[in-house]
């Protein structure tokens, strides 16, 4: 075969598509990184570096207003992604591995609905509701807030979790029976272990998802309810300061950590 | 029911059998209904329910102080096309500034849509044809923004585009131009904000069914004689069409339920669907108008996703 | 209602999937003893529904009507746990997060045995499927021969009255299944468990087995020893599905307590063995290996006619002959003198050419 010059003809390869890839990437992480590093930055200036400094990370954790926020976050995010994983974790449990049943596509609708209706219509319609049955009760408190977040999360945990359990041979739990193990004893010994690293993940996308909203909370926090990015948007409004830049930089990091570990979780299973 | 009662005869081995049956039966549909209970009925209870009461609350009269008056009345829907005189209020004049609001989020959405389109597919072309364990790793930088703060994103696209951002810096440092260029608060930087925020929305599904696509179509091609752009234009792009649609739709419509990007780069002057909403039941207090918007958004949603599934669902039933 | 030596009884066993249009028999009326201490074969095609009836065995099914008896007692309408019979799966399932003998024992804890017995048992379980060297290893790192010895060490652990195996050699290649072929039948022999063995290849259910029952279409066809099953098949399906085999139409002249004349289109008469009274048209089946060749001009030889086609395949060649009937007759001979075109006679001796039940 003759030798050919330059490189060789490459089937899958289209013009100019590596440069437009390479342009998303600095797109979408170019300001996020252009953040982080003014975080650091001595001076109150967003565009001048001066030094490297932990100035604004200081001065972050010393504002009272924040240290309530981040409180409040955990407290919110932690409560409803216990609760949204267990729900959906039953509810996986309950649509995977059946064969089609009655009722099947509406449970299945009902669970993905809040993925489905915009999160602006969510808002206020959550906010209506609340506000009627605070009225009728007279009950308050931060219970609303973590419900809300409860019911946007659901989905969320319930995808990570289901597609497990689609991926889980189901001859596993017969053999189990067929080794004289209960009911009982099949989803303790079995099931329960072998969905794990699905439920796991699940916690981690809801706990994400959670401590990230913005939308929902600005609309039915009520007073002493501030979350760390309500907190922020709050700011951000009001004029830009470098301390924002720092707790940014922190809620991004924890999100960064927790959305690595369940690619990590996810890349183990195969 | 004892299990271990003695059979003896093949009527009472029948007996014993349509017992089980009908037990596996029971048993089945209570631990499937029992297990789907708590997440639906919270759904149904907190996502579902509210969404009746909105629809009440947009036949209502609005409140002083926010909140509603339970008298009947079509006043909400009648204000997005009129306003009613100050002295007589039999008399409507027609306002177009909620119109112009409709039109200008599903313009802005619309062109979000393609500009996503423009530079998310080739990006997923691009990640489908690396090798696999690149592919991972560059699936993974695209969807981490994704997971991340959407509003601390759009803060960090507020830092770089305004006037005294490292944009305008670049460009007076090179000379472009003497003097910060204005792109924070117009509609372009909206345009840019939806870009940043849903990117990751068209590449994934484009990728996935990027991913689907036998290359061994594309070899064909060439064989038959095709030009690199002729193999896109005739082989992939038409096999990747129902990843183009659901990246569009999943682009689309949080574009244009969009809130916070407007609200930050569009300065809360230049308002979208999501934010006059947000506005009636804030400083606006008028409840019922913001429920009717609110219903006429989840309205074009619900409209545009029943459309595209019959759509794709014919198509599916002709392949 | 049992009879002496029957350990397992099937009565009219059926089962359907399903509902109205889209219901579906997958056993209609399935009747079978299977004998203690024996090798049992369901065999047949895919989708005869031999699994589907080891699965009710198992108890992952319940029939729709009929009984399944173990010992006398009647078991069908038990959950799979409280049966005492076990299977190897087709794909082993293996639990993917415990140990060799952690899956091995995992039976032994479900029926709370002492712990000093368990240990003792997965060690003998290990010694007879000679892994007890792997005994700590996670069966994602065993190959595929070793985890279908560990899948049959714990199904044989809690020692089951019966040992259902669905297609377990179906996953090996072809060197690895006549190894474990070999090995199946020395551990059934050792541990005198009765097996019924659900495979769909042929060879496989002769080699190994006690008594066959062939299957198709939900129904059992015929059930006997692998010889009864090859030399006398009971139907057309049988005789087609178990190696190869020739089919003569014909039409009943003269029939006899256990032989019948049978005239062919042709107007030749041949002699046939019949297990009971024949009328009317029917079917004849020969083997090929019984199949004669003799000279075109010998007197008695009922057919004759022109060689079409020669394969040879290594231990024979078939002889491909065409006696004016359709279909050519094969005659099976391992160094034939003939060529294409030769006029040959054919020797179809009584007692290997049988008249088929349809």
């Amino acid at each position: 075969m003759a030798k050919r010059k330059g490189r060789p003809f490459d089937l899958k390869s289209q013009p100019g598509f590596t440069q437009i890839a390479w342009g998303c990437v600095v797109f979408l992480y170019a300001p996020i990184l252009v953040l982080i590093a003014f975080s650091f930055n001595a001076n109150r200036s967003v565009v001048r570096w001066t030094e490297f400094s932990f100035d604004w990370y200081v001065a972050a954790f010393q504002n009272e207003g924040i240290r309530n926020a981040a409180i409040v976050s955990l407290k919110v995010a932690t409560s409803a992604t216990l609760v949204a994983t267990t729900f959906a974790t039953m509810a996986a449990l309950a649509t995977t591995r059946t064969a089609p049943f009655r009722g099947q596509g509406v449970a299945f609708g009902i669970i993905n609905q809040p993925l489905m209706v915009p999160e602006i219509v969510t808002a206020v319609v959550t906010l209506s509701f609340f506000a009627l049955v605070k009225q009728i009760t007279g009950l308050t408190g931060i219970g609303y807030l973590i419900l809300a977040h409860t019911v946007f999360c659901i989905p969320f945990a319930y995808m990570p979790i289901r597609a497990r359990l689609e991926d889980m041979n189901l001859t596993l739990e017969q053999a189990a029976a067929d080794l004289y193990a209960t009911p009982f004893r099949i989803f303790r010994r079995v099931t329960l272990p072998l969905m794990a690293p699905g439920i796991l993940a699940g916690a981690m996308l809801a706990f994400v998802v959670s401590l990230d909203d913005v939308i929902i909370t600005l609309m039915i926090s009520g007073p002493g309810e501030t979350t760390l990015p309500i907190y922020i948007f709050g700011q951000i409004r009001r004029g830009i300061t470098p301390e924002i830049n720092a707790v940014s930089t922190v809620l991004l990091g924890v999100s960064v950590l927790l959305v690595s570990s369940f690619f990590l979780i996810g890349r183990k299973k195969a | 029911m004892s299990v271990r009662q003695e059979i003896a005869t093949p009527a009472e081995a029948d007996a014993a059998l349509r017992a089980a049956i009908r037990q596996r039966e029971r048993e089945a549909f209570r631990n499937r209904w029992l297990l789907l209970a708590p997440a639906v009925g919270l759904i149904g209870c907190v996502g579902l329910l509210p969404l009746a009461l909105t629809m009440i609350y947009s036949f209502l009269e609005p409140g002083t102080y926010g909140g509603v008056t339970w008298s009947f009345s079509t006043g909400a829907y009648e204000q997005f096309l009129f306003d009613r005189d100050l002295f007589d209020e039999t008399i409507l004049t027609f306002n177009p500034s909620y119109v112009i609001i409709f039109a200008r989020s599903i313009f802005l959405a619309l062109v979000a849509t393609v500009g996503t389109l423009i530079v998310g597919y080739p990006t997923a072309y691009f990640i489908a044809t690396r090798p696999r364990e690149s592919r991972n790793l560059w699936l993974f930088l695209i969807t981490l923004p994704f997971w991340t703060n959407l509003l601390i994103r759009t803060y960090a696209m507020l830092l770089i585009i305004r006037d005294e951002g490292l944009v305008n810096a670049l460009l007076m440092g090179v000379g472009v131009v003497n003097q910060p260029v204005g792109i924070l608060y117009t509609d372009f930087a909206v345009f840019l904000g939806l870009i940043y925020s849903f990117l990751p929305f068209m590449v994934l599904p484009v990728y996935a069914s990027l991913e689907k696509l036998d290359f061994r179509l594309v070899e064909a091609a060439y064989d038959l004689y095709a030009t690199r752009w002729r193999v896109l234009r005739r082989v992939v792009i038409p096999a990747t069409r129902p990843g183009i649609i659901a990246g569009c739709i999943l682009v689309f419509i949080p574009g244009l339920g969009a809130y916070i990007t407007p609200e930050l780069l569009g300065g809360g002057k230049k308002l979208m669907i999501g934010n006059m909403i947000a506005l009636q039941f804030g400083t606006a207090r008028n409840w019922p108008f913001g429920s009717a918007a609110a219903l006429i958004l989840m309205a074009m949603v619900v409209l545009m996703l029943f459309v595209v599934m019959r759509r794709s669902g014919r198509q599916m039933s002709h392949g | 209602m049992s009879s002496d030596d029957g350990l397992i009884e099937i009565v009219n066993v059926t089962k359907a999937f399903g509902t109205g249009e889209r219901r579906f028999l997958a056993l209609g009326g399935v009747n079978a003893t299977i004998r203690k201490g024996e090798f049992f074969t369901l065999l047949g095609p895919s989708g005869c529904g031999k699994t589907t009836l080891l699965r009710l065995i198992a108890g992952f099914e319940l029939p729709t009507s009929g009984e399944i008896l173990l010992d006398g007692q009647e078991i069908g309408h038990l959950p799979p746990y409280r049966r005492p019979v076990n299977t190897v799966f087709q794909n082993y399932a293996l639990f993917p997060h415990m140990t060799v003998a952690e899956n091995i024992s995992f039976g032994l804890e479900m029926l709370n045995k002492p712990k000093a017995e368990i240990a003792s048992t997965v060690e003998r379980m290990l010694a007879l499927v000679k892994m007890s060297e792997l005994a700590g290893r996670r069966t994602d790192q065993l190959s595929g021969g070793q985890q279908q010895r560990v899948a049959l060490a714990r199904a044989l652990a809690p020692q089951p009255k019966v040992l259902l195996l669905d297609e377990p050699l179906s996953a090996l290649d072809l060197k690895l299944r006549k190894e474990m072929q070999v090995e199946l039948k020395r551990i059934q022999h050792e541990t005198g468990i009765t097996f019924i063995f659900v495979t769909h290849d042929q060879e496989e259910a002769l080699t190994m087995s006690d008594r066959i029952a062939v299957m198709a279409k939900g129904n059992i066809l015929q059930i006997g020893s692998p010889s009864e099953i090859y030399n006398a098949p009971a139907a057309r399906f049988v005789a087609d599905f178990i190696g190869d085999i020739n089919f003569i139409e014909g039409q009943v002249v003269v029939a006899g307590e256990k032989t019948a004349q049978i005239r062919l289109p042709g107007g030749q008469v041949l002699t046939a063995r019949a297990s009971r009274p024949v009328e009317g048209p029917v079917t004849l089946a020969i083997r090929p290996e019984k199949v004669g060749l003799r000279h075109a001009d010998d007197d008695d030889v009922p057919l004759s006619g022109t060689v079409t086609n020669l394969v040879y395949f290594g231990s024979g060649t078939n002889v491909h002959v065409d006696v004016g009937l359709g279909a050519d007759i094969v005659a099976r001979a391992t160094a034939p003198k003939v060529a294409l075109g030769d006029r040959v006679g054919l020797d179809l001796h009584v007692t290997d050419l049988s008249v088929l039940a349809e």
